[in-house]
C-alpha cells in the first residue's frame, strides 16, 4: 500500500511495490485519456529551492495530465526561506494548502526533514548530491519498457560514477534484481566511491568489472548509461587529453554496439553524446525523459490513493 | 590515595576510556540526577592503563543503550547488597539521537537548528552508523563525541 507514504530515497519501496508503480504506468501509455481527470480537485506543491526547469516541469506536466493542479515556488529566494524558514515550518505550511508535496532542496536531507513532519505525501525532487529517486523510477521504467524486462542484461554505466547521484541510486536500485552484470566505465579518477563497490562485490546476485575505455566494452552492452564528464573533475590536463574522447560517445562508437543497445541519459547532455547519433533507433534518452513523466504520474496517483 | 567507597546497590560503569567520564556523565543526563553518582577519573586499569568509573547509587532504571555507540569496551555491573548480581553487555542501538552531529557541510542539520540530529546503525558487524538525512557515515576518528 503506497498511499499516504513518502518517496525519499530510491530504496524506500520494494520491488513489488515498484512494480505496482511500473505497471499503472504502462495502463497510463496505453490509455491515457483514462486518467485524464482522477485527480481532479488535487493539488500538487512543487517546492523547489534550487533551480530544476526539467524535473519541475516533469512532475507539473504529470499532475496536469492527470487532471490535478499545481502551485509552488521555483527557487529559495522566492520563498519563505529567504526570510529564514525552516523546512519543516514551510512543509506544515504548504500542507495546508495542497495534497501532495514534491521537494528539491540543495542541502541533502531537507526532504526527509520534511517527510517526518508532513502529513502529506513528500517526493524528493532530488537533494543537492545526495539522492534523486523519481530519475531512478524513471530509468527503471525506461529500462523495463524497452527490454520487457529488469534483469538478466549487461549493462554498462560511463562517465562520471564518481559524484553522478543518478549513477549510485541506479547501480543500488538495479542490484536488487537478478542477473544484472554492471560494467563501470570510468577514468581512474572517478571510480564508483569504495562503499559502492563493496557493496557490489559482496552481492552475489551481480557481477561487475572496471574498464577505463568504453569503445573496449561496448559491443558486450545491453544498456549503455551515459554521464557528463566535466575537465575540471581530472588531477591533470594530460589524462583530461588522453580520455576525453573515451567518454564521448559517436557514430563509430555505435558501430561496434550491439543491435538492440539502449542508450540512456539522465539529460541534460553537453557534448558526451554526439547529436549525431539522436536519430539512432538505439538512442533512448528523449524517450527516457517521456517515461519520467509517466513514472511520475503512476506515482502521484498512488502516493494519493486516486 | 583516594578512597570511594563501594555501593550497596546501584550500577557501576566500568572500563570508561579515560576522560571520557565527564562525556558519559552528560548523554546519561546525570547532571539531572537526584541521586548519589561519583565519577572517578584517571583509575588505575590493568586493561587501559587508565580509566575512569562512575557509580550511581540506589537506581538501577538508567537506559544505557547509548553506551554502546559512545564506547563499546565499557562494562556495567549491577550492584544489590553489595554484590556484583549481573554484568550487562552493551549492545550497538539502531539509533542515537542528538549524542554526535552530522559533519557534512551540505546535510540539512548545518544549516537549520533544532533538527534531531539521528544516526542510524545500517552494519552491525563493522559497528558503521550513518546520518538518516544525509547517509554520511559517522567517524569516531574524525568526529569526537
Amino acid at each position: 500500500m503506497l498511499k499516504g507514504r513518502h518517496l525519499i530515497d530510491p530504496m524506500d519501496f520494494t520491488i513489488d511495490e515498484l512494480n505496482s508503480i511500473f505497471d499503472l504506468a504502462d495502463e497510463i501509455i496505453a490509455n491515457p485519456i483514462s486518467y485524464a481527470d482522477i485527480c481532479k480537485g488535487k493539488l500538487l506543491a512543487t517546492c523547489f529551492y534550487e533551480p530544476s526547469t526539467r524535473t519541475r516541469l516533469s512532475f507539473e506536466a504529470a499532475m496536469l495530465r492527470l487532471g490535478g493542479q499545481v502551485l509552488g515556488f521555483s527557487s529559495a529566494e522566492s520563498s519563505s526561506a529567504a526570510k529564514g524558514e525552516s523546512v519543516k515550518d514551510t512543509i506544515l505550511t504548504i500542507a495546508s494548502y495542497a495534497d501532495i508535496c514534491a521537494m528539491r532542496h540543495p542541502k541533502e536531507g531537507a526532504p526527509k526533514v520534511a517527510s517526518l513532519n508532513s502529513p502529506i505525501p513528500v517526493i524528493n525532487a532530488g537533494d543537492g548530491g545526495h539522492q534523486h529517486p523519481t530519475q531512478t523510477l524513471t530509468d527503471l521504467l525506461t529500462i523495463r519498457s524497452l527490454k520487457g524486462r529488469l534483469s538478466n542484461f549487461t549493462v554498462g554505466l560511463c562517465g562520471d560514477l564518481k559524484f553522478g547521484r543518478t549513477v549510485h541510486s541506479l547501480i543500488k536500485a538495479l542490484s536488487r534484481y537478478e542477473g544484472i552484470r554492471f560494467v563501470l566505465i570510468s577514468p581512474e579518477e572517478l571510480k564508483v566511491p569504495q562503499y559502492i563497490r563493496e557493496e557490489l562485490l559482496s552481492n552475489e546476485h551481480v557481477e561487475m568489472t572496471e574498464i577505463e575505455k568504453l569503445e573496449d566494452v561496448i559491443g558486450e552492452l545491453d544498456i549503455l548509461y551515459m554521464t557528463r564528464v566535466q575537465k575540471e573533475r581530472f588531477f591533470n590536463e594530460a589524462d583530461y587529453v588522453r580520455l576525453k574522447d573515451s567518454y564521448i560517445l559517436d557514430k563509430e562508437k555505435m558501430t561496434m554496439a550491439k543491435e538492440d543497445l539502449s542508450v540512456l541519459h539522465p539529460l541534460p547532455r553537453v557534448n558526451e553524446i554526439s547529436v549525431d547519433i539522436d536519430k539512432d533507433p538505439r538512442a533512448a534518452y528523449f524517450s527516457q525523459a517521456r517515461y519520467g513523466m509517466y513514472v511520475r504520474m503512476a506515482l502521484i496517483m498512488k502516493l494519493l490513493g486516486v | 590515595m583516594l578512597k570511594v567507597d563501594s555501593i550497596e546497590r546501584g550500577i557501576v560503569i566500568d572500563h570508561i576510556a579515560a576522560g571520557k567520564a565527564m562525556k558519559i556523565y552528560k548523554y546519561l543526563n546525570l547532571d539531572e540526577a537526584n541521586f548519589t553518582v561519583a565519577m572517578i577519573k584517571n583509575v588505575c586499569s590493568k586493561k587501559l592503563g587508565k580509566k575512569d568509573i562512575i557509580k550511581i547509587e540506589n537506581v538501577l532504571d538508567i537506559d544505557l543503550d547509548v553506551l554502546g555507540f559512545i564506547d563499546h569496551n565499557i562494562t556495567i555491573n549491577i550492584i544489590e547488597n553489595d554484590k556484583i548480581v549481573d554484568k550487562l553487555n552493551l549492545q550497538l542501538p539502531n539509533e542515537v539521537s542528538n549524542v554526535v552531529k552530522c559533519n557534512n557541510p551540505r546535510c540539512i542539520t548545518s544549516i537549520e537548528q533544532g533538527i534531531e540530529q539521528k544516526f542510524r546503525l545500517v552494519n552491525r558487524q563493522e559497528k558503521l552508523y550513518r546520518c538518516i538525512y544525509c547517509d554520511q557515515a559517522y567517524d569516531p576518528n574524525k568526529q569526537d563525541l
